[in-house]
């Protein structure tokens, strides 16, 4: 019973954080149809802005606490000012290209993005743990858990209802599932498309920014932090279906459980377990468990 | 002109394809200097606790060897009298990239040596490309003994002795100094290091503590992942006393800050194989009491002791760079000694600058003398070196307000490695026959 306890609540804790990740580039992909591998790039410039930014203010005197608010200012800021720049200055120009000339320039801006982080912050690890020491441990079934993890529970169902308000309940969101059905149709009704595709991009940026930034206390903050990820996060979002935010919860539940039991079970099958997963949810449903086979909803 | 210039390029490819011999690989070097490629991870995970330090280890020692500038016996200004210039490429992005960077190093860059190498997948894959070349490869770093277990190599040495070592000092050290461990568990990084560092530290810790309990359930998480909260819920749940580790890079960063928030280290015994980087990087965030290894006589371990070499090298390195040098600067710079030693003996012996094959032929077998210990190339036929590995205990110096290590010990090699000619396995199989401590 504790260690099934422990599976659920580890799987839950890395489902959260895949889920934060892979949610912004399941929106993207959803609204502009585009598969941006330039969303490890925002991650890792999240995580390093975020860590950067607490360390300054640690030796500054600042509290703790003060970490949480860094950690939202460098998201925003990150998503900001690199998914507009990305967006205006790049993006716009390959919109009408095929989507493989778009997929190969995010690829290059991801390249690009990892090789500014080390013009700008050098090869050095960076540490922000403030923000996960000020929250200290808790004993829950039987073992200590620090407080900062669990609290990836309540950001990730935060932001899996701000994305579902968004889109359900406001006209932001109508004129958003409107561009995702048919840009055209959306363009003819007078829907200033552009706008749509900036801010979505800029919102998805951001998101990828968030991932880093919230989970840059728990790790030594180095060059190609964001390599990993965004295999995992592609993973996540092909197994829910491209562009399904439902999906893309479901497919991060789906390998953060797996994955908990592997390590707690099978250890060397720990990565396995998530690609055999991906794969089998492609044979059985190519387009992946959420996404409709043909209309794309998010 | 330019035709004729590529059909004739061609011929030359076309008859090394059919010869097996590269157009632009030499065994011979030139005559005032030699061009040597120093690799090490310039980006990635691993570029600040590793990658890094290694490359300012072996910068600091070929710039003063060129000098003259290095206290005896390395006194002599060059390599058998020629300068080194050195290029440093970086080792990340996988095997299969790092084959086709080595050929780049040689065939286009025209390298005569490369030195380096941090990962043992590195290692592994580079072997057989150097004999290929036929270039001269002094690896650095890397632990994995299939190297020259599995095979032999006339191009390839290595001057950092193989993870059996480290893992049957570490099983020495607890049994010298922790009288309190029952069972143990180990997270291991899931490549050919760390499976094979858990492996060697289960036999050795079978044959020297009988009835100590191992784990049936050790951890082996992906390289570079950097989460490892299901990892430490798991060690938590278990009984064991003491958890190994052969974690480095920023993997033993993330894993030692995720683990103290939940009341790790005040649990169990850790047992850091490769992990002093993280001593340094982390400061007071490094829990007191780990026992700490350097895989041998570097870093940390040494910080404090006294020797003109050792001394000279921290001295230098920090005037230099401004920070203590750690484990993998010692570990590159052991490579630059090495192959300084090997060409004074060759250049002595023949009189005049040596070729790639002399310098082999002087390698081969070779005793030097380290910047902290002495090193002897004494298995792989000549071209694998053994040294002593150290442990201690962490602990934080008030005083000069810098972390420090208690309880060294230090295993002279001819206790924790086999001896010539038996493999690892079978020999720890054995009782490490041989082994007296």
């Amino acid at each position: 019973m504790q260690t099934t306890f422990t599976i659920l609540l580890d799987g839950l804790s890395y489902a959260s954080y895949l889920f934060i990740v892979s949610v912004g580039l399941t929106i993207i992909f959803g609204v502009m149809k585009i598969l941006n591998v330039a969303h490890g790039g925002f991650y890792a410039w999240g995580a390093y802005s975020a860590a950067y930014a607490i360390g300054l203010a640690a030796d500054l005197g600042f509290p703790d606490w003060f970490g949480f608010v860094l950690i939202g200012l460098s998201s925003m800021g990150v998503g900001l000012v690199l998914g507009l720049l990305i967006e205006r200055l790049i993006l716009r120009r390959l919109y009408d290209h095929e989507e493989v000339i778009i997929i190969l320039a995010t690829f290059g801006l991801f390249l690009v993005l990892e090789d500014l982080i080390l013009l700008v912050f050098g090869v050095n690890p960076y540490f922000a743990y403030q923000p996960m020491v000020f929250l200290g441990s808790v004993e829950l079934g039987g073992i200590l858990r620090d407080v900062y993890s669990l609290t990836l529970l309540g950001l990730a169902a935060l932001v899996a209802f701000a994305c579902w308000y968004a889109l359900d309940r406001t006209k932001w969101g109508k004129i958003l599932t409107t561009v995702i059905y048919d840009r055209e149709i959306s363009l003819a009704i007078g829907i200033n498309v552009n706008a749509v595709f900036v801010w979505t991009f800029v919102a998805g940026a951001t998101l990828g920014a968030l991932g880093g930034a919230y989970i840059s206390p728990t790790l030594s903050v180095a060059p190609g932090i964001g390599i990993d990820i965004i295999v995992l996060s592609f993973a996540v979002v092909v197994i829910g279906g491209m562009g399904s935010i439902p999906g893309a919860l479901i497919g991060a539940l789906m390998v953060g459980i797996l994955r908990a039991v592997a390590v707690h079970k099978f250890p060397e099958f720990e990565l396995f377990v998530i690609f055999v997963v991906m794969a089998a949810v492609l044979m059985v449903r190519p387009e992946g468990l959420f996404a409709p086979v043909k209309a794309r909803r998010i | 002109m330019r035709k004729k210039t590529l059909k004739n390029g061609l011929k030359m490819l076309a008859l090394s394809v059919f010869t097996g011999v590269s157009v632009l690989a030499s065994p011979s070097l030139a005559a005032d200097s030699i061009k040597v490629a120093v690799v090490s991870f310039l980006t990635g995970p691993a570029a600040g606790p590793f990658g890094v330090p290694g490359r300012n280890g072996a910068e600091l020692v070929i710039d003063a060897i060129n000098e003259g500038a290095m206290p005896a016996p390395y006194g002599s200004a060059g390599f058998g009298g020629l300068k080194l210039e050195a290029i440093f490429a970086d080792e990340s992005g996988g095997n299969a990239k790092q084959v086709a960077e080595y050929r780049n190093l040689v065939e286009k860059q025209g390298v005569d040596a490369v030195l380096g190498y941090i990962s043992s997948g590195s290692c592994l894959s580079i072997a057989p490309v150097a004999e290929e070349l036929k270039t001269l490869t002094v690896m650095s770093v890397c632990g994995t003994p299939r190297l020259f277990e599995d095979s032999d190599w006339k191009y390839t040495f290595r001057t950092q002795a193989h993870a059996v070592g480290d893992s049957v000092a570490a099983a020495l050290y607890i049994r010298d100094q922790l009288d309190d461990v029952k069972s143990y568990n180990g997270i291991n990084q899931n490549y050919a290091w760390g499976q094979d560092s858990w492996k060697f530290f289960d036999i050795a810790m079978q044959k020297l503590i009988p009835g100590t309990t191992a784990s049936d359930n050790p951890q082996f998480p992906q390289i570079f992942s950097g989460q490892y909260g299901t990892e430490i819920s798991t060690l938590l749940l278990e009984d064991s006393d003491l958890i190994h580790s052969s974690f480095w890079d920023g993997d033993i960063e993330a894993f030692v800050l995720q683990a103290s928030v939940r009341g790790f280290f005040q649990k169990k015994r850790f047992i850091s194989v490769a992990g002093a980087s993280a001593v340094d990087n982390l400061g007071k965030r490094f829990p007191e009491g780990t026992v700490i290894g350097t895989r041998g006589e570097f870093g940390i371990l040494v910080r404090d002791r006294e020797g003109e070499l050792n001394e000279w090298f921290i001295n230098a390195y920090r005037e230099r760079y401004g920070v203590y040098p750690l484990e993998s600067s010692y570990q590159y710079a052991q490579s630059v000694l090495a192959l300084k030693a090997a060409m004074d003996k060759a250049s002595a012996d023949n009189g005049a600058a040596p070729d790639t094959d002399q310098i082999i032929s002087a390698m081969t077998g070779l005793d030097f003398t380290s910047l902290a210990g002495d090193v002897s190339f004494a298995l792989g036929k000549g071209h694998q070196a053994i040294h002593a590995v150290g442990y201690g205990i962490t602990a934080w110096d008030d005083e000069k307000d810098k972390p420090t290590v208690t309880n060294v010990k230090i295993y002279p090699a001819h206790c924790i490695l086999p001896p010539a000619g038996q493999l690892s396995e079978d020999w720890l199989a054995a009782g490490m026959p041989g082994s007296d401590c």
